[in-house]
């Protein structure tokens, strides 16, 4: 049976497809696998029965013209799941039963996948190593005491750790990608608009994208084509021409400019890094494509504009958590003393700082200087992309500037913790596509990813760069199943 | 610029989380870190810049005013921390 989750996503819906295995099979591997993996604490709600009951369902009139044929998959726990518990991290929504479906989880349920349960997050998608959630810190299965990263910490323990063949997460400053990174994992962080909203409990509105989290880039590829449509019920949702990214998917790059900025080049970025992303120019140049130094001259105002916009649209979104209409309520003398027991037990330290900052930010006396401001530059930081984007079809960077640290190593402070999304934030901040890809490991044996960011619904491209990539690169995680006795 | 015990109860208030003495003063070395972070911003002359308040170029869709969801109550309060069936309750608001 064990064999079973080692496979990639595309080999089951090829084994499902040719009758090698059934739903249940490999539902069972994935369920087993998962309760001898508790000490990773990546599951918020396990849904295993349900979840069975399903693949027989499946197996006893398969549909194998779907895409994810009997395919169980575990999702974040930032997405509403019709009669299933979705706590997004927090204490607040410790008892949220949703009476919807996010579109996202719909297509997926859509194409013949069944849901295993919810994936550990930080607290409403803030934190970069999954330890603002409520649920508790999730392990990284690379080591022990070492963080999966955030905020779809659980997602990328998960995929990692064999508990589930693919997972969606949500990025909003990096929260797809630098996980991915910390987990030797896939992880695509769509053009915002690309994914529908609907149903994903928001954080910070004008950057939040769903995207897959994945062991390879093929199976990266064809979760994006399920979960990108279009979406009346999302008002930012775009229409465009979306591709089918696994049919279409290309090792040739031929002839494909690929820009390096050197504002990417940070001080005290370790040598490791650097080295890894020559590597990663020595590859792209190998498949034929052609290497143009760029200069993205606002890349280090991203992360002070991305502090003020972020929790300025987190403090308006959450908001609605006032013990009223649905989640935790604490007892108070009053309405107002209720509202604010409330949300002062209910959330965690980390989302009350963002709330603050929010609030502050947007407040009388301060908006034009904070929030109009951060505006004013996240404008500057999308033109610089615009005017690169004349010149090259992708760019190279590195996925973090460090490879995973240890639970607790940060906690203290919340500015070195916020400096791990440094290469992350720009791509949200522009509402760009960016993919990381796992690429090397650094002394300690940890992965280590490098970053391509495409133009705007250029998915398919920087799929296929990665596609390329991946097989020159020839990655191998190294899990040891440390957690399993 | 620098953020005192008094801005924060100020915020607090604002954002409706209430914070003890401990946690405020904790909060103002936290925020002061973070804005000292944030005030690079001023380094850029911004005078002329549009603001960008989103990337989705495009102007938002106008819908048909139809009512889509029909009899929905029970799954509104469905949630709702404490319920009487037929409304959303909260302690007493008028003495």
């Amino acid at each position: 049976m064990s064999d079973i989750t080692k496979q990639s996503l595309t080999e089951l819906v090829e084994n499902i497809k040719n009758k090698k295995l059934s739903s249940v099979d490999i539902t069972k591997a994935f369920i087993e696998r998962s309760e001898k993996s508790k000490e990773l604490n990546a599951y918020i709600t396990e849904d295993f029965t349900s979840a069975l009951e399903k693949a027989k369902k499946f197996d006893q009139k398969p549909n194998l013209d779907l895409k994810l044929p009997g395919i169980p998959m575990a999702v974040k726990d930032l997405f509403c799941t019709k009669d299933v518990k979705t706590t997004a991290g927090s204490k607040i929504l410790n008892n949220f039963v949703p009476t919807y479906e996010s579109t996202v989880t719909e297509n997926i349920w859509r194409e013949g996948a069944i849901l295993l349960g919810k994936l550990n997050c930080d607290e409403f998608a803030m934190g970069s190593s999954n330890e603002t959630s409520f649920f508790g810190d999730v392990q990284n299965p690379i080591d022990k005491d070492l963080v999966p990263g955030g905020s779809s910490g659980g997602s990328a323990s998960a995929v990692a750790g064999q508990l589930t063949p693919i997972t969606i997460g949500t990025d909003t400053g990096g929260s797809i990608r630098q996980p991915a990174s910390f987990t030797g994992t896939v992880g695509l962080k769509p053009t915002y608009g690309s994914c529908s909203r609907y149903g994903i409990v928001a954080f910070a509105s004008s950057l939040d994208q769903a995207g897959p989290m994945a062991q390879n880039v093929k199976d990266c590829a064809l979760l994006q084509e399920v979960i990108s449509t279009y979406d009346s019920k999302d008002s930012t949702s775009i229409e465009f021409e979306r591709k089918q990214y696994s049919k279409e998917l290309t090792k040739n790059i031929k002839g494909k400019k690929i820009g390096i900025p050197k504002e990417y080049r940070v001080d005290g970025m370790p040598k490791e890094i650097e080295d890894l992303w020559q590597k990663g120019i020595q590859y792209v140049k190998e498949c034929g494509a052609e290497i143009i130094d760029i200069s993205l001259p606002h890349t280090s105002y991203a992360l002070p504009t991305y502090y003020i916009v972020a929790p300025a649209e987190a403090s308006s979104n959450l908001a609605r958590y006032d013990g009223v209409k649905y989640g935790f309520r604490a007892k108070g003398e009053n309405l107002i003393d209720m509202y604010e027991k409330t949300r002062s037990e209910g959330f965690g330290v980390e989302v009350q700082r963002r709330i603050m900052i929010g609030t502050y930010v947007l407040s009388s006396g301060y908006y034009d200087a904070y929030y109009l401001k951060a505006q004013k530059v996240r404008k500057l930081i999308k033109n610089d992309f615009d005017d690169v984007y004349k010149k090259v079809d992708a760019i190279l960077t590195p996925s973090t500037p460090s490879s995973a640290f240890k639970i607790g190593e940060k906690t203290n402070d919340p500015v070195s913790m916020y400096l791990n999304d440094i290469f992350t934030v720009p791509v949200n901040l522009a509402g760009l596509p960016g993919i990381s890809i796992p690429a090397g490991h650094d002394s300690k044996g940890y992965p280590l990813g490098l970053q391509i960011i495409g133009k705007a619904f250029d998915e398919q491209n920087i799929l296929n760069i990665a596609y390329a990539m991946e097989e020159k690169i020839n990655f191998k995680n190294k899990i040891t199943d440390w957690w399993i006795k | 610029m620098s953020i005192d015990l008094k801005t924060i109860k100020h915020i607090s208030k604002l954002s409706r989380i209430s914070v003890d003495e401990k946690r405020a003063e904790k909060l103002v070395g936290d925020l002061n870190s973070i804005f000292d972070f944030i005030e690079k911003l001023n380094e850029l002359k911004t005078d002329n810049v549009e603001p960008l308040t989103s990337v989705a170029e495009t102007t938002l869709k106008l819908r048909s005013d139809k009512v889509k969801s029909k009899n929905i109550r029970e799954q509104i309060v469905k949630n709702s921390p404490q319920n009487n069936e037929d409304y959303f309750v909260v302690p007493k608001v008028i003495e």
